[in-house]
Parts: structure tokens; sequence; C-alpha cells
């Protein structure tokens, strides 16, 4: 079945990202889960699967103002020397990055720079595609995604993804577009399915335009409600991480707007990843942004100080609108 | 622009004139034959259709009345078991040319469901009477019965059936697959429950254009089948022992095809009636497809 080959690397996994500070506490978890046996890992779809708790301490938060970074950083996701393409042609050179937590991360770059094949890595959905390959760390909790005892199926029930153009099940109803990866992974219907659905079309801001069309077809939504639908397909598994592969680029205005504010919204509880060719939307709606260019890290780190006082004059090129 | 412009406007009007007559023409050329054959199936045929002439059996030669009640139920056994052999594998051959698309085995497996769906009808008749009816040499001694019958059918349908489902398959946006991927499950279950599912619609509508299209066969069935003038021997409720498969059937497009070369202007009679039921079958099979799929999947994919 796997088409992608994995070459292992041997990178001090230590060493420091571009731009960006030591990391201070880089594994939040005790080693012990490391050695976590594929039971455990199937657990994590069940409804009591343990999640980081809203109430964590002020000092673990990002600060809510886009301005000063507070240090020590705290990291979810480490990437540390990511290398992917396809075939003979790479795509990604060396990328070291470190997400923090329940904050909106912007991938930012022109096209063909790599954002989504950098962001499809952190699931593990690049090496669906035929030739693909990539070598290097993407550390969730400071456990190695690519570590072969790692099932990318069961990983990717704690990555949830959304993507460019809404792509609800055909054929699905709503409802069951939404309950379809609980359903799928063996939920019976019944009275918890009915409450999660619900909840999850409640927090992606869809519940009360479509509550009275549950069983019609998701197609028949309009683009931006349908968009809104796949969040909630990909928030109804409960996932720790959203990856957002350019949600909006589809939509009008006002769709958009109203996915950017569910993405400011979903931020308190989850770590969101959005890569945007947007430079207004990763201003709008980031805490921190990277900057990709030809498959490079040229700059990451608070949105306010990138877009203000940007370090690389490719950056500046770019937020400037000089290209792009 | 050096013409007036109301010329040109005038000039593009009566082009438009013209253009539209032609088309018209065109159409009612196409529309002539199709009206006519129905025309003719009516006039002829309804003349012998009754109650009695649906349900009863045939009866001997020079005897007024009887129906063609066994050859409707042989004709839709045969299509039934048809579609037994030639869902499973045709859904198979559909799924693997589209999961392993461009693979030299998928190339390969390509070529030959086009060579199949060239081979003449009544030469699939002629091997599937070779190696499953005759009870000589190499052959696994069935006789002539329905499953012969059906398992030529399932021959011609397969190929049909496959590309329709590759088709049906391919029509399905990528992301959808990646989306269920990225919800955690493993392929098959995207392929199975997601994949199968949202093509549901076109695939249904290939397998009964599919069941339509060699619903009508003769050739085959002359080789496999021949003819019957009586129910299945041991009655439709003894289905599940297989045995009422594994003797002579009679089927409708047998029954036109020995009717209309008779002496007798009965029995001619009746063989328009038979057409006229084979057509409305075939048209009756298609339309609850098509009611079938808008009412099951709100009218997506009930296009083509």
């Amino acid at each position: 079945m796997k088409t992608s080959t994995r070459i292992p690397s041997d990178i001090d996994p230590l060493q420091l990202s571009i731009g960006e500070e030591p990391m201070t506490a880089p594994h939040q978890r005790p080693p012990s889960t490391q050695a976590a046996s594929p039971d455990s890992q199937a657990a994590t779809a069940a409804p009591q699967q343990p999640r980081l708790p809203l109430t964590v301490a002020p000092s673990t938060r990002m600060p809510p103002s886009r301005g000063v970074p507070t240090e020590p950083l705290e990291t979810r996701i480490a990437v540390r020397n990511l290398e992917a393409g396809y075939a003979n042609h790479k795509v990604l050179k060396s990328i070291n990055m470190d997400v923090p937590p329940r904050s909106v991360t912007a991938i930012m770059g022109p096209s063909g720079c790599g954002k989504s094949t950098f962001i499809r890595c952190i699931n593990r959905l690049h090496e669906e595609t035929p030739g693909a390959w990539s070598r290097g760390e993407v550390m969730l909790d400071g456990q190695d995604l690519f570590h072969p005892s790692i099932d990318p199926v069961d990983m990717r029930r704690k990555i949830g993804m959304v993507f460019q153009r809404p792509n609800p099940f055909p054929t699905f109803t709503i409802y069951e577009n939404v309950a379809a990866g609980l359903r799928l992974n063996g939920w019976r219907r019944g009275v918890m399915l009915d409450e999660r659905v619900e909840k999850s079309l409640r927090r992606a801001a869809l519940w009360e335009e479509v509550k009275d069309r549950l069983h019609t077809a998701g197609t028949g939504l309009s683009g931006g409600q349908q968009q809104r639908l796949c969040i909630a397909r990909a928030i109804a598994v409960e996932p720790e991480i959203l990856l957002a592969d350019e949600p909006a680029s589809a939509l009008d205005p006002v769709a958009t707007e109203r996915v950017e504010e569910l993405l400011l919204d979903l931020k308190k509880d989850y770590t969101i990843l959005l890569v945007t060719h947007n430079i207004q939307q990763a201003a709008r709606v980031a805490d921190r942004t990277a900057f990709f260019l030809l498959g490079d890290l040229i700059e990451y780190g608070p949105t306010n100080d990138l877009f203000t006082k940007p370090k690389d004059s490719r950056t500046d090129a770019f937020i400037s609108g000089r290209f792009g | 622009m050096t013409k007036h412009p109301t010329n040109h406007a005038n000039y593009r009007r009566w082009k438009n004139r013209v253009v539209q007559g032609v088309m018209i023409v065109m159409v009612a050329i196409c529309i002539v034959p199709l009206v006519a054959l129905m025309w003719t199936l009516l006039s002829q045929g309804l003349n012998s259709v009754s109650f009695a002439f649906l349900t009863h059996l045939p009866k001997p030669p020079g005897e007024t009345g009887g129906g063609l009640g066994n050859a409707i139920l042989g004709s839709l056994l045969i299509l039934l078991f048809a579609a037994v052999f030639a869902v499973p594998l045709g859904l198979a051959l559909g799924i693997y040319l589209t999961q392993r698309d461009g693979t030299r085995l998928a190339s390969f497996s390509r070529m030959l469901l086009d060579v199949l769906s060239g081979i003449p009808a009544i030469i699939v008749g002629v091997f599937i009477y070779a190696i499953v009816v005759r009870k000589t040499g190499f052959s696994l001694h069935l006789g002539f019965s329905t499953l012969a019958g059906s398992l030529a059918l399932a021959m011609i349908m397969l190929p049909i059936f496959a590309r329709a489902t590759e088709e049906a398959l391919k029509a399905i946006p990528r992301t959808v697959d990646e989306a269920g991927l990225g919800l955690g499950l493993p392929r098959r279950t995207v392929i199975v429950r997601i994949l199968v599912r949202a093509a549901m619609p076109s695939i249904l509508t290939g397998l009964f254009l599919a069941l339509a299209r060699v619903g009508g066969e003769a050739a085959p069935l002359l080789f496999t089948t021949q003819r019957s003038d009586f129910w299945p021997s041991h009655g439709v409720t003894d289905l599940a022992t297989l045995k009422p498969l594994l003797e002579p059937v009679a089927s409708l497009p047998l029954v036109i095809f020995e009717y209309s070369k008779s002496p007798y202007e009965d029995w001619k009679a009746q063989a328009w009636g038979a057409s006229l039921v084979l057509v409305v079958l075939v048209l009756a099979i298609r339309l609850s497809t098509k009611a079938f799929t808008a009412w099951r999947y709100g009218g997506q994919g009930t296009h083509v």
C-alpha cells in the first residue's frame, strides 16, 4: 500500500530551529507515553479521550495579543530538519519550526513554496501520494510521528484537516458527514452520536443554519456552509491539532470572514496550522506566522513582529506586495 | 467594422434561423425511427398482451391462448444471476482500476476489458457452450440452464459494468479521498464506505444500463439456455437449492426468435406481444433505477 519512502535521519533533536528561541520545554509528556501500545493509540478515538483541559495555567497560554512574545515558548509540534518531495523533486528543504499550543500559526508564501506539502507532512497525508518521500522529524508532544511504532491511521485522528475546496462526502447527508469519522470508527447510532454531531455543528457555527435539514445532502449547502460542515466533520472526532489548507481560498469575502472568526474561536481548544497565500488573512488570524519561499522557511515569529519589522528582505518584499 | 451594423445583425439572425432549422430536421430524423418502432410494437403487440399472456404457460401449436409467464420469469432470473456474477467482479475491477491507475497490471486489465467488450455476443454464447454447457470434453457439464445463460450474459455485462464503475469512482474528487484519510480512517474503509457509496448513483446507473443492454440478447442464450415451455420444475421457492437454475429455461428474446420464425399466425402475434413486453421491461428497469437513485440520493448523479 505504501508508495512513499521514509529516510531515517540522524539529526540532533535538540538542534534549534531557524529564528526561534531555545526550546525550554520540548517534552510535555513523560517518556513513558512514547512507548504507548497500539491499543492506547486506538483508544484516543473513544469519547473519553484525554484532551488538554481548557483550564491550563495562565502562564502556559499564548499571550492574547499578537504583540511581544512571552518567553519561554511552550511547544506542541516541533518540526526538525523536515525534508519532503516527490520522486526526484525536493519540495521542502530542511524545515525547523516549533508550534505552540492553542494558537493559530499561519504558513504563508507564494504558490509552489511547499506550504501545503509542509502541513500534509504533519498528518502524514503527504506519503499517500504516489512517489512522495520525506525525512526528518515531526514531533507531537515530544513523540516522533514518523516513528515506526506510530500507525498513521490512528495518528490522523488526533490531527484533523480542512482542505482548500469544501469536500463534503457526496451522497452523505449533513448529519452523516459530521458523524462519518465516528460511525466508521465503530460508534453506533444513538443519543451519544446525535449529541456529538450537534456539538460539532455548533462549534463550527453551522448548527442554527442546518438544524432543520440535517438529513438533506451535505453538497446542497452553499460553499461557505460546506466548508464549515467540513470543519465540523474534522472536529467531530475531537482531534488536538487542526490543519487548515487554504480553507477560505474558494470562498467569497463574507464566508471567508465567518471561517476566520471560527478559527479564532477554535484556537481556544485547538492548535491550528493555517496555510494561506493571503497576507492579510495571516495578519488577521494568526498568532505566529511562518514565511515559506521555494521550500525554505525564510522567517518565523510572532505575526506582529514579522509584519512590522521583518528580519529578512524577502519577507519584507512579500508582505509589502512586491511579489507573490 | 466596414459592414453596416444592422445588416450584420440581420445576417446573423438569418444564419441562426438556418442552423436552427437544420438542427430540427436532424432531431426529427433521429426521432422518426424510434417513434415508428414504438408504434409498430404497440399496434402489433398490444392485442396479444393480456393478464393471461403475462402469467400463463405457452400452449402447443394449434391451440389458441397461452402466455409467456415462464419466459418473463426466466428472463428476470437469468438477468438476476448475471448481475450476481458480474457485480462483485465489476466492482472489484472498477476499484482496482481507479486505485492502481497507471500501473502495468491496471492498463493490461483495462485493455482486456476493452477486448472483452468487443467480442460478439454469439461468440460468448458458443464459448460458454463449450466450457460450461456441453456434457463432453473439457467443460463444467452443466447442460442448458439458467446458470449457463447467466454466465454468458455476465461475460457481456462485465466490461460495461466495470468501466462504468471505474468512471463513477474517477468522478469523485481526490480531496474526498483525502478527507476520509484525514479523519483517521484506513484506506479500505475510505474506499468501501465513502468512495463506493459516493459513486453509488452512477454505479447503479451503470449496472442497469448493462442489464438493459444484455436483457435483449438472444444469441448467447441460444447456446446456453435452450427453451422451455414450463415453469421451473422445482418451483421458484426452491431457488436456494439452485436446482431450478440447472435446467433449460425460457426467455423473452428466444421466444421472440422462435415464435417469429414459426409458421403459426397465433405465435407470430405472440412474438409481437413478447417484443412489446421485453421493451417495456427494459424501459421499466431503466426508469425504476432513475426513480430509485433520485429518491435515495436526492437526484445526485442521476444524469447519464
